[in-house]
Parts: C-alpha cells; structure tokens; sequence
C-alpha cells in the first residue's frame, strides 16, 4: 500500500495530474443545480460507453460488403460476450439519442442558451445531428436485408438535395449501386469520421461549460443582461457557489450509473436487434423498417401530402439548421423562465406531442399492405350468393385485402369495409373501384364486368 | 537597432515561408484524402448488357422478376452485387424492364399478377402494370431499365440505382 502511494505520488509530482482536475473538481457553480442538470453528462456517459463497445465490436465485425452479415452472426451466436456487447452498444445508441433530446429540452425550455452561452447551443446543436447520423449508419452497418434497403432509402432521401441529390446519393451510397465499397464507407463514417468529429465538439462543448459556468436555474424576473450578466454570475458563485465535486457532481455520476445500469440490463433481457434474411437485393420481398428513433420519419414520409413532400425532404433539414443556429444569437437576453415564455413551453409541447404521434403510428405503420394477409374464409364470406362468393374470393385475389379490412381481415390504409353495404349503394361501390382516388388505384382496367359485378355483390352484402 | 529590424523581417519571412509551405503540404495531402471521399462522382458511369434469359422464357402479358449482376460488382461484393428487375413481356418484341425500386424512397415493390399493380411495402406505393403512377406517395413513374433482344436473349442494361431527384 505504502509503495502504490509512493509510485502515485511520484507519478502525480510529475504529470500533475492532480493539479490539473482539481480547479475542475472544484470550480464553482450555482448552488442551485438540481436534478435537471443531469442529462447532458449522462448522455457524455453513454458516449463513452459506445466507444468502447464499438472498439470491442469492431475487433469482431467484418466491415465488408460481403462478409459483412456473416460477421454479425457470428458476433451474435457465437463470439464470446458479442450478443451481450451488440446490446450494449444498441441500448447505448437508444439512451444516447433518446437523453441527447431530453437534454436539449432542457436547454431550451430554461433558456440556458442566452448569454453567454450561445456557443454552447450552437455545438450541442451539432452534436445532436452527429449523434443522430451515428443512429443511422449504425443501423446501416447491421447489414441484413433491412440494412441493404435502408442504405437505398438514405440515398433517396439524399437524392431530393437541389441540384446535388444524384451526386450526394452517389457518394452516400459508394458507387452507382449498392457495391463492395458500401459497407467499408459506412464504417469508416460511423467508426472514425463522425467520432473524431463529436471528440473535437464535445471537448469544446465541455470547456465552454468551464469557461462560462453551468447556467443557474431560472428566477422568474431575473433577466438576463449582456451588459453585466458575466459580473453578476461571478459575484453570485464568490457568494453562494459550491464545488462542482461532489456537491453537484454527485448528481451527474449517481444517474450516469442508473443508465449504464438499465442499458445493461435491457442488453442482458432483451438483447440487441434480431438480424434480419441476408442482405440481397434480388430479395424483394423485404419490409424495410426504420430503428424506433426513426419511425416517426417513417410515418411523416407516408403521410405528408404528396406535392410537397420532395420538396419538404430537400428543405427541412436546411431550415431545421437554421432556425438551431439562430435561436441563440436572435434571443441571446431576457427572461429565462419558462414560466414567462409560454411560448417556449408551446412549441415543446408541440414537437414532443407530434413526434410521439408520428412515432404511435409509424409503429402500425397503417398505410403498408398487410401482404401476409390469407384469403378470406368461406366462414367470413358467408352464406352468399355464387357470385358474392366468388366476389369474396376476388376482394383477396385483386389485393383489395391488403388496404381494406373486412371482418377484422385485412389490412389499414383503406377504409374498414366490413359495413360497406349499409354505407354505399351498388353505383357508389362500382364508381370507387373503377375510378380508384385518393391513396386507391383504377381498378377499371383490371377487372372484367363480371368481376366488377362479383365484387360489389360481395361488398354489399358486408352489412351491420 | 537596423540589424534588429533585418533580423525581424528574416524571421517573420521564414515563418510566412513555413506557414505557406506547411499550407501547400497540407492541400497535397488533403486531395488525396476528400478525393477518395469523392471518387464514386469520378469513377466511369459503369453500364453493362446483362442476359436474363431466353425469350421464350418469358410469356406476353406476364411481369416476372429477374436478376442480373449489378455493372459495379468487385470481387468481394458477395451477393449484394445482384440487382433485380421486374420484366414484362407486353408483345412478341417488346420487353419493359422496371426498376424493382419504389420512386418514392427506392423500396422494393411487389408486382400481384392479378390485380395487374405494383405495391410497395413501406408506404404504400401503387403503380399501374405499364409502371405508371396509381397511388400514394410516389412522386413519378417507376424507373425503366434499357431493354434489348440480342441473339434470342433478352438482356438489360445494367445500370445505376434510379435516384429521385427534386
């Protein structure tokens, strides 16, 4: 022991490595700091945590396009602690993202992004879009049958850039298909490009909490000054500050450990993402669906108006960017409670309300044809005429039932048409399967009178 | 006093020297580096015929799905080299090769030869047996492919992934 005490203070005389954390330890700050503090280290915490499950995945996973999916399996079934760290580095990637948005609420419902901390919002703001590009091309580097289709959806997406869409979705995607340099170009972004990037930015987004203080929670009047608020701030902590270690610290490290605990445990009971069929392109019949950050894009996509929605990909990020970067500097002073800027206390409400509802219903995901959906039984059809039966075997051959429901049959997108004969006459069901409308196709073509006459025989006799 | 003032602008001409010689480094290496990041743009527009098969194979009227190594494959692209193609038959010597990607966001679509439409399983896509719009969120036609008939053999033009542009 008296030896241990030796080397470390030999080795702390000559890195002073005391000398260096302790101002850090002991910086003051705002007495007040409290438990809504907490987000902002925690998501630090999970950062770390990726790094170092994404090294040890990195030791295992193949980054090829072609032996990229054996690979993971390998790592999932059969490499010592692989399906354990997959599920870390899952889970991880989930907390990151979800504590990275709660944190930013934070932020901006206390207006902590005033002066002089406009720097702070600006590199957080960054950081967000990293964190949530590492979502995306760790999804990616799961290359299954889903990482495959969501490489081309990312492309799409980047195809409606103005004038340079063809050519970002090129560089995107590595060529002018899916090709052998696809994967390599995901990892080399995912592993080493975007982390040097979010080193670079977090370390400045650290320093800048040293170099103008962690914000003091908002007083209702206490307004925020330019002119003195950086006298007042320091007169205040000379005043009334405590060390950061442990009096605020503590906070930060005992939900730091909450999370790793919880992500570690999910790992352990739920585990990471089931892989997917092999990534093959000849492979259609896939069902690309997004990781759940990303699912109320997905459902934005299937329900934003047609006519601007390319517009709508091209341009919402830009303005998104925007409207980040100038927030702070337009509204650098003044009130910071939210008690007095309802306004801030709308828009949150807002976006959370409308993320969670695109998210609810990209989940049901109600606009995708229900195509595992069996053709409808004789019990369901009924005891009906020959003609309304054989209508009931047309409603699954002619893919009505893979848009509409008919006793609980079906799929979403269209309307439920178990009722349809109390709703609609025999002209008002034939007009709607001829003409088609709305998100329904003409199926004038592709029917024969008698077919035509067959199937809304069978609809109407749906009936309550 | 005048020799101080020779050696001060020695020094700052030195030091303007490295910085510029330490820039020009810099952009040399730097090319090769974003070039790289950059080269899918400049690599050759790879196009390449691909045979699916014979034309008696294929009968009029009738949409199949057919495959076809991609025109980029490398030698360690395993089986992600292979791209797909719906392929209709409308006539004796008319093919129609449809891009299996949906134009809203490069899904693939699924042809139901009886209801004669291509659906798509992310947001629901339709188009018409031709490949026109029908329905949902598309914003154009599905993507055609060059098709040809060379020596009895039906055959496609590899080509590129067709990107929906604004």
């Amino acid at each position: 022991m008296k030896t241990l005490r030796k080397i470390w203070k030999w080795f702390d005389d000559r890195t002073g490595t005391t000398e260096a954390i302790n101002p850090l330890a002991d910086h003051l700050v705002p007495p007040d700091a409290n438990w809504l503090y907490v987000f902002g280290s925690a998501t630090l915490f999970c950062f770390i945590l990726q790094v170092v499950t994404g090294l040890a995945l990195a030791f295992l996973y193949q980054p090829s396009t072609g032996p990229a999916y054996e690979s993971l399996k390998y790592i999932t079934y059969q490499a010592h602690f692989g399906h354990f760290l997959r599920g870390i580095h899952y889970f991880g990637a989930s907390a990151m993202i979800l504590l990275v948005g709660i944190h930013m609420i934070r932020v901006y419902l206390m207006a902590a992004f005033k002066y002089p901390r406009e720097m702070s919002w600006i590199s957080g703001s960054i950081l967000l879009v990293l964190t949530v590009t590492m979502g995306f091309t760790g999804q990616l580097l799961r290359w299954d049958s889903n990482g495959i289709w969501s490489a081309i959806v990312g492309a799409e997406q980047a195809g409606r850039i103005p004038f340079f869409g063809k050519a970002v979705a090129r560089i995107f995607l590595g060529g002018e298909t899916i090709t052998g340099l696809t994967v390599s170009r995901f990892f080399s972004i995912h592993v080493f490009l975007i982390p040097a990037m979010l080193f670079a930015l977090i370390g400045l987004h650290l320093y800048m909490v040293v170099r103008n203080g962690i914000s003091e929670p908002p007083k209702t009047g206490n307004k925020v000054d330019p002119a003195n608020y950086r006298k007042w701030y320091q007169k205040m902590l000379k005043d009334k500050g405590v060390p950061f270690w442990p009096n605020a610290g503590w906070r930060d490290l005992a939900f730091g450990v909450l999370v790793i605990l919880v992500i570690v445990i999910l790992s352990l009971i739920v585990g990471p993402p089931e892989i997917g069929k092999p990534p093959d392109p000849t492979d259609i019949y896939a069902n690309p669906r997004p990781d759940w950050y990303f699912m109320w894009i997905f459902a934005l996509f299937a329900l934003m108006p047609r006519e601007i929605e390319s517009v709508a990909i091209a341009f919402s990020p830009v303005i998104l960017g925007i409207v980040l970067i100038l927030l702070p500097l337009i509204n650098n002073k003044g009130e910071r409670s939210p008690l007095r800027r309802p306004w801030a206390i709308a828009i949150v409400t807002i976006i959370v309300t409308m993320v969670a509802s695109f998210w609810y219903i990209g989940q049901k995901s109600p606009w995708s044809p229900a195509f595992q959906t069996k053709p409808l039984s004789q019990e369901v059809i009924g005891n009906v005429s020959t003609n309304a039966r054989d209508g009931g075997d047309l409603f699954y051959k002619k893919a009505c039932i893979y848009c509409h429901t008919v006793s609980g049959y079906g799929g979403k997108r269209g309307p439920d048409l178990s009722y349809v004969g109390s709703r609609l006459t025999s002209e008002q069901i034939t007009i709607k399967i001829v003409n088609g409308g709305g998100n329904m196709p003409s199926f004038g073509a592709s029917l024969t009178g008698k077919d035509l006459n067959d199937l809304t025989t069978f609809l109407l006799t749906r009936k309550k | 006093m005048k020799n101080d003032l020779n050696m001060d602008s020695r020094r700052s001409f030195i030091i303007k020297l490295l910085g510029i010689s330490g820039g020009i480094l810099a952009i040399i290496i730097s090319i090769p580096v974003i070039g790289v990041f950059l080269e899918p743009l400049a690599r050759k527009k790879p196009e390449m015929w691909r045979s699916v098969g014979n034309v008696d194979k294929f009968k009029t009227g009738e949409t199949v799905l057919v495959d076809f190594p991609n025109s980029s494959s490398l030698p360690w692209t395993g089986t992600v080299s292979k791209t797909a193609s719906w392929l209709r038959r409308v006539s004796d010597t008319q093919f129609i090769a449809f891009s299996v990607h949906c134009t809203h966001l490069g899904c693939p679509v699924h042809w139901l030869p009886d209801a004669e439409i291509f659906l798509c399983p992310c947001h629901g896509g339709v188009f018409n047996k031709d490949g026109s719009y029908a329905a949902g969120p598309p914003p154009k036609d599905l993507s055609q492919y060059p098709v040809r008939i060379e020596k009895n053999e039906v055959q496609i033009l590899a080509s590129p992934i067709p990107i929906t542009t604004l």
